[in-house]
């Protein structure tokens, strides 16, 4: 491991080239010096070291771990606990929907922007939006399909909303745990992998739905085509960034468990696509 | 008893005080008191707090009046007369229908519920119950629409009659959104106020899409 202060001016360096281009940006002042380790880690990725350690950070994610440990000191039965997950300011929820909208290759979602503050407040109402994005566009597309046949009468098809309420929110948190522990499992036989914490992959599940809600949106249209197209987008996007943060996490490991982990995460978000929209 | 002549009081213990009860001070007690007043008085002021809060609604300004004293009987009414107006919708099937009553009630309730835990885990300093008042309040202009709604269905149930309920929904919506947050956003933390109205509106959207998309049997 080089020396800390290298680390320390590059990350100045950054920071400065970073206010040069854009004097009005709003600058985080880190009040702790127990920040300081965790930011060196996004700061390397942008030195230009080769791509295992930009989507790595292999020797630092034990320090991380327990770094991010030190933060959460409420005990869980205050209420304290629980806004500690709700620690994010607007810029900071845009730039992580930013993030999973127009995945970057090479840059990993967790490292690059939840790494220090996993959050549920992007999970939460990005799932409530898709939702009622599902059910409102569910019913307009039939409206707009059977428009002109007269025996057709509107309803509002209401049983939508509790359907895909269960299935997204189902999703959202119940595949995140499955992945969680299957990650645990691997991690106690092959011991260098990366490991994410329970929140960070509901974090990144959470944040990659969004892009479904655009899809949702514009799935009122009702050629086939652009479904299909609209659809097929959608899901290389949020896959795409799925797969690129958990790739790092699986590759070390046996080559067929990994590739089966990857296909299987690929799949479960296919299928959603399919099933909602 | 002859030993009991012979008990002094030491005067070395001070024996001071009063024995008399005193009698004068039981006029500022009535004020608070209102057990004693008839039924009409009570009924008659807390109609009056909650009329108050409904003009503050429809007049949204800085008011500290709809937060200091809340209360959640203006929200119940609400709830429940949009509740029962939007019963009555079409179904072919059961599936099919509108939302019944118990959907509405708890879309309402647990999404007040669900929107003030966000606000108060994003750091605002309102209470649990002033932000439920205020949040149950503003669902006043979209329950006017739903009234107008019914109204304008019952002239009829064409292209027309639907431009008119989406203007009127529409402004509503805005209406609400705008009042709620002239009232609740200035308890949040300066850098997450959009944070905390985007779920707001997002509430009143839902609210105002069953209102727009109800058809009367």
């Amino acid at each position: 491991i080089a020396s800390p202060v290298m680390y320390l001016l590059a990350e100045f360096d950054d920071a400065a080239n970073l206010l040069a281009a854009n004097p009005d940006a709003t600058t985080i002042s880190i009040d702790e010096p127990v920040e300081i380790p965790k930011n060196q880690h996004s700061r390397r990725q942008e030195t230009g070291r080769e791509e295992d350690d930009e989507l790595l950070g292999t020797d630092d994610s034990d320090k991380t771990e327990l770094l991010a440990g030190q933060k959460k000191s409420a005990p869980f039965w205050t209420f304290e606990y629980y806004q500690t997950f709700f620690d994010v300011d607007t810029y900071q929820v845009l730039d992580r929907i930013k993030g999973s909208v127009f995945p970057v290759p090479g840059k990993n979602f967790v490292r690059l922007y939840i790494r220090s503050n996993p959050d549920l407040y992007g999970p939460f109402w990005i799932c409530a939006t898709l939702v009622f994005t599902i059910a409102v566009s569910g019913n307009l597309s039939n409206f707009f399909i059977h428009l002109g046949k007269p025996t057709y009468r509107y309803v509002p098809e209401f049983r939508k909303v509790s359907i895909a309420a269960t299935t997204i929110y189902a999703y959202a948190w119940l595949v995140p745990l499955a992945l969680w522990g299957f990650l645990m499992w691997r991690n106690s036989k092959v011991m260098n992998i990366v490991s994410y914490s329970f929140l960070e992959i509901v974090c990144v599940y959470g944040y990659s739905l969004f892009v479904y809600i655009p899809t949702a949106i514009l799935w009122i249209i009702p050629q086939k085509i652009v479904r299909w197209v609209l659809m097929v987008f959608s899901l290389c996007l949020s896959g795409s960034v799925l797969v690129m943060t958990f790739w790092p996490a699986v590759r070390d490991d046996n080559r067929r468990i990994a590739l089966a982990t990857v296909v299987t995460i690929v799949l479960l978000h296919a299928l959603l696509a399919v099933g909602c929209l | 008893f002859a030993g009991l002549a012979d008990v002094s009081i030491s005067e070395d213990i001070p024996v001071e005080g009063e024995i008399t009860v005193p009698v004068g001070s039981r006029s500022p007690d009535e004020d608070y008191s209102t057990l004693d007043e008839p039924v009409k008085d009570t009924i008659l002021r807390d109609l009056k707090a909650v009329g108050k809060k409904f003009v503050h609604v429809m007049y949204p300004k800085k008011s500290s009046a709809l937060l200091r004293d809340w209360d959640l009987w203006g929200p119940l009414v609400l709830c429940v007369s949009l509740a029962l107006m939007l019963q009555g919708g079409s179904a072919d099937s059961k599936d099919d229908g509108g939302p019944q009553f118990a959907e509405v009630f708890v879309i309402i309730w647990f999404g007040a519920v669900v929107i003030t835990l966000n606000s108060k885990l994003l750091g605002g300093t309102i209470s649990f119950f002033q932000s439920l008042c205020v949040l149950g309040y503003c669902v006043l202009p979209l329950t006017v629409a739903m009234l107008v709604c019914r109204l304008v269905l019952l002239a009829g149930s064409g292209t027309i009659s639907f431009i008119i309920r989406l203007i009127v929904v529409a402004a509503m919506f805005g209406w609400s959104t705008l009042a709620s947050t002239a009232f609740l956003a200035d308890s949040q933390p300066p850098n997450r106020k959009a944070l905390v109205v985007y779920p707001i509106s997002l509430f009143y959207f839902v609210i105002s899409w069953m209102i727009l998309t109800f058809t009367p049997q």
